[in-house]
């Protein structure tokens, strides 16, 4: 193989030598064209880490943010169980604060949780070390995102202490309700909600210019896209959809924020209150629902598909295994992200829209299924006569599979417009998303902090801790959603603060219960699962470098845990993809990426 | 030795693990697009803007088909105004020019009087709300206005934007050091930011007069 390559290689030199570094003894390496970024250098504590350039600290600070306002989201989700489970019991709990409970559950989880978790904080702690680049390509910029993230949450936690209180429109916000009185928080709690979510837009506008940019323009030699790491794929395609989709929810905030403050009539239609009529006349709530769901539906996939990357990667890690069909996980990933973009209304199937527009979606939407089925049995084929080793992050991964299998198949049920029409008002639904994008990607969440723990801190989580987290809260999370499918299906429609004697509820008060008792647990579990976070950080079991014997290169940096600037005086050369696990001819177990061909000569490439 | 890989189709037929696949891939050189980093970054910037401005165009043509709508007389000045922008833009170009040809003083010059024009254009927009708002045409007057408010409003922001980094720009040639490859740069990315804007401007512009 080397043979070949004499001219590359007095080019190679001629480039190392003027840089004045030291050629390692290798394989054809190809000239270096991208020149070394400039890196910031903190001097002070400040800059070091709290207004920090490094994407790794910027990841911790986006992931501790998000963590910290996911566990407000999950206290509010206590609230709503609660009040469900034992209504007239709880004299702090009354109508408005289980809307505002709702709302700001479902709004925190979906976009200041998991869109910020793992593309804030998976993403530019794993972009750059995993494509081989020193830091994101603007530094600056990315610090600045990480800053309006932090603003958007504070004015979202502001919300909570103004007259009225939060929003409680629920978390698609619906014009005209949203802003008129006898909504809970329609006075200042919308207004900071809509304010929250731009700013949220824009810095997370700010990181996405970053992602995409690094990703690809930033590798380092011989990484090219079809040898990165799925979470990769899985964290780009991602990124172009956020940046695309985010828009129309910019788009939508800034028109209702009008709206209410200045009384325009983008989205309110004519409107009466206590027989007097309102200002406003002629806008569409329809519209504010098309832009909406343009972004919402994109959303999901925000989430899932960092989430399909990580744990392809996880799966591979620790069944000692390549990936099963690659290229068919790309294609998939390419294919749902476009997908994602074209099936927005079956959201809106009980709006009133005409019946054709229906069909469409409803074909568009079970169109997905395929690409999405491909990835699940991929995921299992590599599994199949894979070297299984049953460690914590295998767990989740395991759990996310069960767990989004489910999600999906009462998804596409759902996706038929006869069947979502009785279904879509009630607990079916609710159990259907919080199936396939609450405890699906949850999975990944814990699955990858688990996984990469190590490599942030140098140090394991406890096991033990792990496993009880891992089995309540996998089986804490059908106790919950489980018994939610029976609910729908008996009736008992969602959004309600209270059934009162209603003949729907008399079978389903017991499991009510059940439900709120098992998330009670759960939640609970979680805090189990921060204490560990916390302690194992300075008292957790030293890990040595790559424990897991991954083969991507963020394991393999000089330094364990990587230091500024990931890669030291050199950056590393990939000679391969990231899962060459037992390859066949080589006694080697795995080969990372950056392992030249000279060095394992008999490794023969394996058939797929 | 770059491979640029351009044919998405073709890029994902690639088989990463086959060894004359590997042998093509040692030599890529990790960038995937023959751009700067800084271009690309305004590229994005404006494919994220196009949407929005689409979006808005959408619920614009939406929104007018109901009975409400009562469309806005456009005044002279918003035709000076459109020309003043065209003018800017001109202009822009002429900077670019003479950056090209490391004429700076010239460039200099040329992206002064690129400011000024910014700054006559958002005055004169402003100038036109002040016009409206004497005629008696609140932004919740009519859904029409509220339409043009915003447009205005959105396209004067990213004129302010773009206004940011052209003060970096031109701040840099009043320095007795700068970095001629990333002033040029800076000048030639913000030459084409203002030309998007111009083509933003006549796409909402030719909206309103059109309807």
């Amino acid at each position: 193989m080397t043979d070949e390559y004499t001219d590359n290689k007095l080019e190679t030199k001629a480039a190392d030598s003027s840089s004045g570094s030291y050629t390692p003894p290798a394989e054809a390496i190809p000239a270096k064209e991208n020149p070394e970024q400039e890196l910031y250098h903190a001097k002070s504590f400040w800059t070091k880490w709290v207004f920090c350039q490094d994407a790794k600290v910027i990841g911790i600070q986006y992931a501790l943010t998000a963590t910290a306002i996911g566990f407000i989201g999950l206290i509010l989700s206590w609230g709503m169980r609660l009040q469900l489970g034992f209504p007239e019991t709880f004299s702090f709990l009354g109508p408005a604060t289980y809307y505002q409970s709702v709302t700001m559950h479902g709004m925190i989880m979906v976009i200041y949780l998991l869109t910020a978790l793992f593309l804030g904080g998976f993403g530019n702690y794993l972009i750059p070390l995993m494509v081989g680049a020193r830091d994101m390509v603007f530094p600056y910029v990315n610090m600045v995102s990480y800053w309006m993230f932090l603003v958007a949450v504070l004015v979202l936690l502001a919300s909570f202490f103004v007259p009225g209180g939060p929003t409680g429109a629920g978390w698609t916000l619906y014009p005209p309700q949203a802003i008129l009185p006898g909504t809970p928080g329609s006075e200042m709690g919308i207004v900071l909600m809509l304010v929250s979510l731009s700013l949220f837009v824009i810095g997370f506008t700010m990181g996405g210019l970053n992602y995409v940019i690094t990703i690809l323009q930033s590798r380092t030699r011989g990484m090219t896209l079809m040898r990165m790491p799925l979470t990769i794929w899985g964290i780009f395609t991602a990124t172009v959809l956020a940046l695309l989709a985010f828009p129309a929810l910019f788009v939508a905030c800034i028109m209702m924020t009008l709206d209410n403050l200045l009384g325009t009539s983008f989205f309110m239609p004519e409107i009466f209150t206590m027989g007097e009529k309102l200002d406003y006349a002629g806008g569409s709530p329809i519209l504010f629902q098309h832009l909406f769901w343009f972004f919402g539906h994109p959303e999901v996939y925000i989430v899932a598909l960092p989430a399909f990357g990580i744990v392809s990667d996880l799966i591979s890690v620790h069944a000692r295994k390549n990936v099963f069909g690659y290229r068919m996980m790309v294609w998939a990933i390419v294919i749902i992200g476009a997908l994602s973009f074209i099936v927005w209304a079956h959201h809106m199937y009980v709006s009133g829209m005409n019946p054709w527009f229906g069909f469409f979606f409803a074909t568009t939407t079970l169109i997905i299924a395929v690409p999405t089925a491909i990835k699940v049995y991929n995921w299992v084929l590599t599994l199949w006569r894979g070297n299984i080793h049953l460690t914590i992050p295998m767990l989740f991964s395991l759990g996310f599979i069960v767990t989004f299998v489910n999600g999906g198949i009462t998804g596409l049920f759902l996706g038929n417009v006869i069947i979502d029409v009785p279904l879509s008002d009630t607990y079916f639904v609710v159990a259907h998303f919080h199936m396939v994008m609450g405890i699906a990607p949850l999975m990944v969440v814990f699955g990858a902090i688990y996984h990469w723990y190590p490599l942030i801190t140098g140090r394991h989580l406890n096991q033990t801790l792990g496993k009880i987290h891992f089995w309540v809260t996998f089986v804490g999370a059908y106790a919950i959603y489980f018994p939610m499918h029976y609910l729908g299906f008996i009736g008992v429609p969602r959004r309600y603060f209270e059934m009162y004697d209603s003949p729907y509820m008399t079978s389903g008060v017991g499991l009510n219960q059940f439900i709120t008792v098992a998330a009670l647990i759960v939640g609970f579990t979680q805090f189990i699962f921060l204490y560990n976070i916390f302690t194992s950080w300075y008292k957790g079991e030293k890990s040595e470098k790559n424990p897991w014997k991954a083969n991507s290169l963020e394991w393999h940096t000089p330094d364990y845990p990587p230091t500024h600037g990931n890669f030291g005086k050199e950056l590393p050369v990939v000679y391969r993809w990231p899962y060459d696990f037992s390859v066949p001819g080589t006694d080697k177990e795995y080969i990372p990426q950056h392992v030249a061909p000279s060095e394992v000569p008999t490794a023969k490439a394996e058939q797929t | 030795m770059s491979k640029k890989e351009l044919n998405i189709f073709k890029l994902l037929a690639e088989k990463p693990w086959e060894a004359s696949q590997a042998e093509i891939d040692n030599q890529h050189d990790g960038r995937t697009l023959d751009l700067s980093k800084a271009k690309l970054g305004v590229r994005t910037i404006m494919v994220v803007s196009t949407v929005i401005f689409s979006l808005f165009v959408v619920s614009y043509s939406d929104r007018m088909l109901v009975h409400d709508w009562r469309s806005l007389s456009e005044p002279w000045l918003l035709w000076i105004n459109t020309a003043i922008l065209i003018l800017t833009s001109f202009v822009f170009h002429k900077a670019k020019i003479y950056s090209e040809k490391n004429e700076f003083e010239k460039a200099k010059n040329t992206l002064l009087l690129v400011g000024f024009l910014s700054f006559a254009f958002i005055t004169g927009q402003l100038l036109v709300w002040q016009y409206y708002v004497n005629l008696g045409q609140y932004v919740s007057t009519n859904p029409a206005n509220a339409f043009f408010y915003l447009f205005t409003a959105l396209h004067g922001l990213h004129v302010l934007g773009g206004l940011f980094f052209w003060a970096r720009a031109t701040m840099k040639l009043f320095t007795k050091n700068y970095n001629i490859f990333k002033t040029k740069q800076a000048i030639e990315l913000c030459a084409t930011y203002w030309h998007f804007l111009l083509i933003v401007w006549f796409i909402l512009f030719g909206l309103m007069i059109a309807t």
